[in-house]
């Protein structure tokens, strides 16, 4: 044992001794991978299923009520929405950004459900009552379909993840926004999710001086 | 030939500094600093009338021109820089821009947090010997 542990001492210390001051190796090749080309194109759906309903049932033992885990879940997409928003304005942007709100949700409607999900998501609306409501809506989100909601918590929509990476991707680029996601079933459909959007004032006040300009 | 390079996050604090050559030697660091974050102003006005991530020059302070490019996310890159290379201010903002990405796909890396890693730092300095 102890010969194994110097012998490992003595390979780091090569390594950390080799470039002096410029970081291990590891973080250098981190630095140095390239994110233009997408590596591994797919993650196998059975793996991604086990996942989230492992993080599902983790987040649950941790709450107290269906609210609260929605939150909880809302938080884990929002961590990766702050990621994907760099990655992904980067990879099919270029260097644009999105100044008008209409252009995010569009970008986020199609080419960010493109990149998770493969296929655009089903529709993009306005809300006819109120100014500064969208709803994005998809007939079978990949996320819900192996999650099956016991009758006593049918208010839970675990969309709740995919509502985090949507409100990140708007946050970030300076729309803030509330987003859940909500069951809205359709005739042919009964697991539609609609993630509504809702904006803060200042963003709506924003977009009628830019537009009135 | 020296430029004084930093990267605001999000909310409006350095998260980077990179110091090339000797700056405004002259006034002292903090200057920079001081320089930096009153053209943040400038920058957040002509980020919503643009499309564009670079920004080019956004404020000028005595004879040194401050350049600004914005990300996807609102983290601003801006330089402070005596002589004008529009176009290798530009690649040295989008290659430096790329280096950003890769340290936030560390899962262990939060938005805002200051980046410390020495290879980073290396990067940019390399970076910046190529085009500026």
């Amino acid at each position: 044992m102890q010969q194994a542990l110097s012998g490992m001492n003595s390979r780091l210390s090569s390594i950390g001794g080799s470039v002096v001051g410029a970081g291990d190796a590891r973080t250098r090749a981190q630095l140095d991978r390239s994110i233009t080309r997408p590596r591994v194109g797919e993650v196998s759906l059975s793996a991604f299923a086990f996942l989230f309903s492992e993080l599902v049932q983790y987040s649950q033992k941790h709450v107290k009520g269906i609210q609260d885990l929605e939150k909880r879940l809302n938080l884990v997409g929002y961590r990766v929405g702050q990621r994907l928003l760099e990655l992904l304005v980067f990879r099919d942007r270029g260097s644009k950004r999105d100044v008008k709100l209409l252009n995010a949700l569009l970008f986020i409607n199609t080419n960010v459900w493109k990149a998770l999900f493969g296929k655009p998501a089903d529709s993009l609306e306005k809300s006819s009552e109120h100014d500064d409501e969208y709803m994005i809506s998809d007939n079978d989100l990949v996320v819900n379909r192996y999650i099956s909601i016991p009758k006593e918590m049918a208010q839970l929509n675990t969309g709740a993840f995919v509502a985090g990476i949507v409100e990140a991707m708007l946050d970030g680029s300076g729309f803030p926004a509330r987003v859940t996601a909500h069951t809205v079933p359709v005739a042919g459909f009964p697991f539609r999710t609609t993630i509504l959007i809702k904006f803060d004032a200042k963003v709506m006040e924003r977009e009628k001086r830019l537009a009135d300009k | 030939m020296s430029y004084y390079f930093a990267i605001v996050g999000t909310r409006d604090s350095p998260i980077y500094e990179a110091a090339i050559g000797n700056p405004l030697k002259d006034d002292g660091k903090h200057l920079h600093q001081f320089v930096l974050h009153a053209a943040l102003d400038f920058v957040d006005d002509i980020m919503w009338t643009t499309p564009n991530m670079y920004l080019r020059v956004v404020d000028k302070f005595n004879d040194w021109f401050v350049s600004a490019f914005v990300s996807a996310g609102n983290v601003r890159f801006m330089l402070l820089h005596d002589s004008k290379n529009e176009d290798g201010i530009r690649n040295f903002f989008t290659d430096v821009h790329e280096l950003y990405i890769k340290s936030l796909m560390n899962p262990f890396y939060e938005v805002n947090d200051p980046i410390d890693n020495p290879a980073f730092d290396l990067k940019v300095r390399t970076i910046a010997r190529r085009f500026l």
